[in-house]
């Protein structure tokens, strides 16, 4: 069968694609978009995770129909999700302070050319042998437009569904600290 | 394999009557393990991920209705005030990225004995709505498994929607397992106080082929309740009544041995979980009658 949606802005089209196929082999064999990975297959360790119209899901175990018509971000999109959702912000912010106190709009600031939470992954040593990063990144993003000023728990709680291996976990919970604290002084 | 994507859902109910074996899909997160494992070859996958009403929920004076699709995230975030022990449940399903899909309409197709909605759903009283071309009809829950992985649906019947009674006292869930997330029960308990009906109701999961009521427990606790003027006085449950009651739910428990546990460990397990959660409510309601749900405790 053929199935269509957009992924990271882009509308893809994928033929002979198996009924039973998932949406994660779909991005990695067929777009060319290996970024996610394909370690469980049953939605356990989290490597796959993608934004499906928004929601954290594990790529494994959507079925490629599904994704018909649909917009997924996988972590090859993030850096540009990432700037579209602060120039966005930032717009949103700017027309505030037009409204208010008549201060002339700012040119935006230009963002990395990774997305916050990638660069603080690096900064913070939070990857190790690499493999689980794309879905951690992509759970840690969501959670901090969700949630921009997370406690302890509430990183746990969203990363509580990608295992690593490597790092026992510490250096990835100070690398979405320092985001959010990042983001805390970004932010107007 | 030929994957069919009604839109409405008397187009799934007609789909379903021309291909009785199709396998419905919602969330994915059972029936796309089964495939990505090649233990599963249907002719034919049949996705309700796109008809709107199996995604809402709508709240009447007596129960709720929950579409079949309705993510556990949603209940969590929507429900804990009218479903406070089935939104503690969802708490515990897999993990945020298994709880944005999974749904008990999958729940229950499914029908594993370890599913963690089941327990909830049996000590609040709930009827499966079920549909097929041939018309509808609601099951009594507990009458909707019928052994392991299996329920009630017919061949053509598709799940539309769940009918849960709305919280009128406290409620409790507890489950074990090795950590937190990612977790299959290796059992799981929960019991739900009806004031208005002076009832305690009870479901064990993962300790019997099926997910099962403690009826004996209930029975004996519900007398010993009304016996003791419990109800009107807010009397303290002695420790005589929550052993005996924590007894009987272990009596009704009838486990193997598995991976994940021994019987004679769920068995114990059920036991303590059953005079843990009667001790929760029951001091919730002498305080006032607080409804549990909004967070998560462990047994």
């Amino acid at each position: 069968m053929r199935v269509t949606f957009t992924v990271n802005g882009r509308r893809h089209q994928a033929d002979e694609v198996w009924e039973g196929e998932s949406l994660l082999y779909v991005l990695r064999e067929r777009l060319g978009l290996p970024g996610s990975k394909n370690a469980c297959e049953q939605g356990e360790c989290g490597s796959c995770t993608v934004r499906l119209d928004g929601v954290p899901v594990c790529a494994c175990l959507v079925a490629a129909g599904q994704a018909e018509g649909r917009e997924v971000v996988t972590v090859e999109g993030l850096a540009e999700y990432a700037r579209a959702r602060s120039d966005g912000a930032a717009a949103g912010a700017r027309s505030e302070r037009a409204a208010g106190d008549g201060t002339p709009a700012q040119p935006p600031v230009q963002p990395p050319p990774l997305a916050p939470v990638q660069q603080a992954f690096i900064d913070a040593g939070a990857i190790q042998c690499g493999f689980c990063t794309p879905g951690l990144l992509v759970a840690a993003d969501e959670l901090l437009e969700r949630e921009p000023d997370p406690s302890d728990a509430d990183i746990r709680e969203a990363l509580s569904g990608n295992l690593c291996r490597c790092t026992g976990y510490e250096k990835i919970l100070d690398a979405v600290r320092l985001a959010a604290a990042r983001g805390a002084e970004t932010r107007p | 394999m030929e994957f069919l994507r009604p839109a409405r859902w008397d187009e799934a109910l007609a789909a379903k009557a021309a291909h009785p074996t199709a396998v419905p899909l919602a969330g994915g997160t059972d029936v796309m393990v089964e495939l990505n494992f090649d233990r599963r070859r249907p002719d034919h996958l049949l996705d309700l991920g796109r008809i709107p009403e199996l995604h809402t929920w709508e709240t009447g004076p007596e129960t709720v209705r929950l579409g079949a699709c309705v993510p556990y995230a949603r209940i969590i975030e929507r429900l804990p005030g009218e479903l406070p022990g089935l939104a503690l449940a969802a708490r515990t399903v897999g993990s945020p990225q298994i709880r944005n899909r999974g749904s008990v309409g999958g729940n229950l197709g499914a029908a594993s004995p370890a599913g963690d909605a089941h327990p909830a759903l049996l000590a609040a009283g709930a009827e499966v709505e079920v549909a097929s071309v041939r018309g509808s009809r609601l099951i009594p829950v507990e009458e909707f498994y019928t052994g392991v992985k299996r329920n009630a649906l017919a061949d053509d019947e598709l799940i539309r929607a769940i009918h849960i009674r709305k919280a009128t006292g406290p409620q409790a869930f507890s489950k074990v397992g090795t950590r937190n997330a990612m977790v299959i029960a290796v059992c799981a308990f929960a019991i739900a106080l009806h004031p208005r009906t002076r009832t305690v109701r009870t479901g064990i999961g993962s300790a019997a082929p099926t997910p099962v009521r403690a009826r004996a427990a209930e029975d004996f606790l519900n007398a010993a309740l009304a016996e003791g003027g419990h109800w009107d006085g807010g009397r303290a449950v002695t420790p005589s009544i929550a052993g005996r009651f924590a007894e009987l739910c272990a009596a009704a428990c009838d486990p193997i041995d598995d991976v994940r546990g021994s019987t004679a460990y769920r068995r114990h397990a059920v036991s303590v979980m059953a005079r843990r959660t009667l001790g929760w409510t029951w001091e919730a309601f002498r305080e006032g009658g607080a409804i549990t749900g909004g967070g998560a405790q462990c047994a």
